[in-house]
């Protein structure tokens, strides 16, 4: 299987705070890869390091075969590695179709597409894609207007709009509506299965995540605390005396 | 201009008499700075009528030194904290009680339109020639001759010290200096515990224009006061707090002396209508360094 | 069709009118003139300020710049700049016809392209500042431009440069300079809108609502922002040399660099029109203009008061400005509808 992700021994600290220790993780092509761990052990200061949201202390992030801990966001974002945020970030003042076009693949374009109109085809992928997430009857609203569930649908369907390889997605479920939550999952796999997007999720709900992940790491206190299939994570009484020892 | 920065490296006495003059007015900028670290930490407004509060009470004090009533401008200062206390809870009930959930442009604009309408307001009653409110002080000599220094400068330092221990012993002892720190770190927090965060808000608003009423009274008395200079006062605050950082009363002293002795020694070497530009190449300056270390952060200067 | 002929003579109505207003009301045409320059004004302040969300309180600078720069190109070539700016009074200078506008026209090319070119140096040190500290920066930015020109002898210092004369009449002055004000203006407009057509809006609006989630999709977000900017100062330096023609008589502190004049008018056309809207800043430019023409003289000295307490008004209660408001009071002429036909609700996704 090929490796996507490849990060290594990677440090990160806050001033004296230590956020990630010597962490490593392997992210596979194709598949879908859980973080899971209580709150404060690093996950999402882990996602920010590799998005190139703040340097890191020592260690590597490889994406493909780009060393991309140097890298900043913009330019990690145009290789193919997206992120979605944990309070949910859309532009509040512009309508979803306009969110969703705005939203297209930066990678390769050019000086003068900057004053380039949208072309049809962009438009109908818009729309299909906020039907995919079940937004299409909203499409002209103002996205701020939207209730918070919508607006992380609406995210979502963005970062699929960008077409990337890998996408790091931040507690998808937090917010939404539990009778929505299996819907989203099934979205989920299929935009890994359909449209063969990795991804790379952080999850707090623990049925959500043995649903969806095929491996799963478990940070604490901000070391790797274990790796292995849903069913070993579950057995695993480190994992467990973490997430009993944090609440 | 060279000619001059020679003579500096000539006259040794000359760069001490630069620094204590330097140092003297800086700690009058202290207090306005404090005042604007004051409200932007506590309720994040940023006042670009700083320097007109500090300019209207300067022209309070002079009013009040002058016939009929010819107070002594330092006697008038508790007179003119209450003034400008009142005037500042006034300001704060009609305008930035509006912006002050807005977002920050709102409350930058609103208040340089206060600055404008202070400034004109005071153009058309004073006349735009610069003042002094009088104190009748006597110039020292230090070295035969070689170093002076004002009494004006050495009492409005001396009384600048004393407001600015009498405010922080405020923060740290009293009921509302706690109410205001605790909103200042964290609003909803303070508002769950009980606090009534209108009142600390109203309050710190209204301390913040009395302080810069008192710094007023001692630009008004050490230097010159004129309907204009707001504008230049507001940016030394800025200036101040952007290079110290708020809710850091140590660093906004330093910052405060430290742009205080460049001020002198610019206004020495390139000449005095240099005053503005360097005040202003200061902010720019400063904006840029801020703005250099955040981006090795990967951050911006928000 | 209906709708086409509609704007057909709405935008033809409003050509026309900005055609014959000088000829039908001449006494009026320097008024009329500075209507444009203020529509011009309110239109490239409201590309970053609206579009954007980077409130600059400098926009002045790319004004003054243009000024400066278009003034030093005309009369350097025909003569020596130092010599004309320190013989200011003393030595008469006359230009021949084919000199005056050979060099007006040369000055604002060169006023335009090194606007460009400041702003993309200006860009690079001001981008990472954001929110009030942008407005504060540019702020600063432009009254140290002022403070510079005015201590650089070679421009004059603070003493300014009386610019040529115009070879002919004071009634073909006036028109001459009507015409070139009317002209940039209307350029301005049709080119904002197309632009606003573009890619190019979306992403001003992008940044504008979220910058960290722009860059976060990958959006070339320093490559917008200077451009935008660049659009700005190529305007504003145009309307600057002709400013400076127009008044005759350019120094740096009242007249190219007034931050408190010209460059809060700015902020405050657009948001009396409304931000962020293409006609926002053009209505919100006309109803200032004319309250402040009609008003001004009868305020007897209180009118820079009365501007204050309407910058305070406007902001406190009425940020949304007339478009703004009008897009809340009438939602679906701005195409803001729910589409109900279609059966993709999030009930949908329920399995």
């Amino acid at each position: 299987m090929k490796k996507i992700i490849q990060v290594r021994d990677v440090n990160k600290s806050f001033g004296g705070v230590i956020a990630n220790r010597n962490i490593s993780i392997d992210v596979e092509e194709g598949k879908i890869t859980g973080l899971i761990g209580p709150n404060g052990s690093g996950k999402t200061t882990l996602f920010n390091s590799i998005v190139g949201y703040h340097p890191i202390d020592s260690g590597t992030i490889h994406f493909e075969n780009h060393e991309i801990s140097k890298l900043r966001v913009q330019k990690i974002a145009r290789l193919g590695v997206l992120r979605t945020f944990q309070q949910t970030r859309i532009y509040s003042k512009m309508n979803c179709v306009k969110n969703m076009l705005i939203s297209s693949a930066h990678h390769n374009t050019k000086w003068t597409d900057m004053f380039s109109y949208y072309p049809k085809e962009l438009t109908e992928r818009a729309e299909k894609l906020l039907e995919f997430v079940g937004l299409y009857g909203k499409r002209f609203l103002i996205s701020g207007d939207l209730s918070f569930g919508q607006q992380k649908l609406l995210e979502f369907a963005m970062a699929l709009m960008n077409e990337p390889k890998v996408l790091l997605l931040d507690e998808p479920t937090a917010g939404i509506n539990p009778t929505l939550i299996n819907g989203l999952i099934d979205r989920l796999k299929r935009a890994n299965n359909e449209f063969g997007i990795t991804l790379f999720v952080i999850e707090h709900n623990m049925r959500v995540v043995m649903n969806l992940a095929e491996s799963i790491y478990c940070l604490a206190h901000g070391e790797m605390l274990s790796k292995g299939t849903p069913e070993a994570i579950k057995q695993d009484q480190k994992v467990i005396d973490a997430y009993l020892g944090a609440h | 201009m060279l000619d001059n920065l020679s003579l500096l490296g000539m006259v040794p006495s000359l760069n001490l008499q630069l620094l204590l003059d330097g140092l003297l007015i800086g700690s009058v900028f202290a207090l306005a700075a404090y005042g604007l670290a004051l409200v932007w930490g506590v309720m994040n407004i940023k006042n670009l009528a700083q320097g007109d509060f500090v300019i209207m009470g300067g022209y309070i004090a002079y009013t009040l030194s002058e016939p009929p009533i010819n107070l002594h401008p330092i006697i008038s200062i508790p007179i003119i904290f209450v003034v400008m206390f009142v005037f500042g809870w006034g300001v704060y009930h009609t305008i930035i009680k509006r912006v002050i959930e807005r977002d920050l442009f709102t409350s930058l604009l609103a208040t340089f339109g206060l600055a404008i309408v202070i400034q004109q307001l005071l153009n058309i009653a004073y006349g735009p020639d610069v003042q002094t409110a009088e104190a009748g002080m006597e110039i020292r000599e230090f070295f035969g001759g070689d170093i002076t220094i004002a009494d004006t400068k050495l009492v409005s330092f001396l009384l600048a010290l004393v407001v600015g221990l009498l405010i922080s012993m405020f923060m740290k002892k009293s009921r509302m200096g706690r109410a205001i720190r605790a909103t200042s770190q964290n609003a909803r927090a303070a508002r769950i515990m009980g606090v009534d965060t209108n009142k600390v808000y109203a309050f710190t608003f209204s301390l913040n224009a009395a302080i810069c009423g008192v710094a007023g009274v001692l630009i008004s008395i050490i230097w010159v006061i004129q309907p204009f200079f707001g504008i230049t006062h507001s940016i030394r605050s800025f200036v101040i707090v952007t290079s110290a950082g708020f809710g850091n009363l140590i660093g906004v002293i330093l910052s405060a002396l430290g742009l205080g002795t460049v001020e002198q020694f610019s206004g020495f070497v390139f000449g005095a209508e240099f005053q503005q530009a360097t005040v202003v190449g200061l902010l720019v300056g400063v904006l840029i360094i801020r703005q250099i270390m955040q981006s090795r952060q990967r951050q911006v200067v928000k | 069709m209906n709708i086409k002929l509609t704007k057909v003579i709405f935008y033809g109505s409003i050509l026309l009118a900005g055609i014959f207003a000088p000829i039908l009301f001449p006494a009026y045409t320097f008024q009329l003139a500075l209507l444009w320059m203020m529509i011009l004004f309110a239109l490239t302040w409201d590309i970053l300020g609206g579009q954007m969300g980077y409130n600059s309180l400098g926009n002045i600078l790319f004004f003054g710049a243009g000024m400066y720069i278009c003034t030093v190109v005309q009369i350097g070539m025909y003569y020596d700049v130092a010599e004309y700016t320190a013989h200011f009074g003393a030595v008469k200078v006359d230009f021949t016809s084919y000199q005056y506008f050979t060099g007006i026209a040369t000055g604002l090319v060169v006023a335009a392209i090194a606007c460009v070119i400041i702003a993309v140096i200006f860009g690079w040190i001001v981008f990472g500042l954001r929110g009030p500290y942008f407005a504060i920066g540019t702020l600063g930015v432009a009254i140290a431009a002022g403070e510079l020109v005015g201590a650089w002898d070679y421009v004059g210092g603070g003493g300014g440069i009386s610019l040529p004369n115009y070879p002919g009449g004071p009634a073909d002055r006036e028109m001459f300079f009507y015409n070139l004000c009317f002209i940039s203006a209307v350029c301005t407009f049709v080119f904002l809108k197309w632009l606003y057509s573009t890619r190019f809006k979306l992403a001003l609006n992008a940044i504008r609502d979220d910058e960290e989630k722009a860059e976060a999709m990958g959006i070339h977000t320093n490559r917008y922002k200077t451009i935008a900017w660049s659009f700005s100062a190529f305007f504003l330096g145009i309307s600057g040399g002709i400013f400076g023609n127009m008044t005759g008589f350019i120094e740096p502190l009242e007249v190219a660099f007034p931050t408190v004049t010209f460059g809060i008018f700015m902020v405050l056309m657009v948001l009396l029109g409304g931000k962020g809207t293409l006609w926002g800043p053009v209505i919100g430019a006309v109803i200032f203009h004319l309250i402040k023409e009609l008003t001004w003289t009868y305020l007897l000295g209180w009118q820079w008061v009365a501007l204050g307490a309407l910058i305070i008004i406007n902001v406190v209660y009425f940020q949304q400005g007339i478009m703004g408001w009008a897009q809340e009071k009438w939602p679906e002429l701005f195409g803001i509808t729910l589409d109900e036909t279609n059966s993709g609700t999030e009930e949908k996704i329920l399995s």
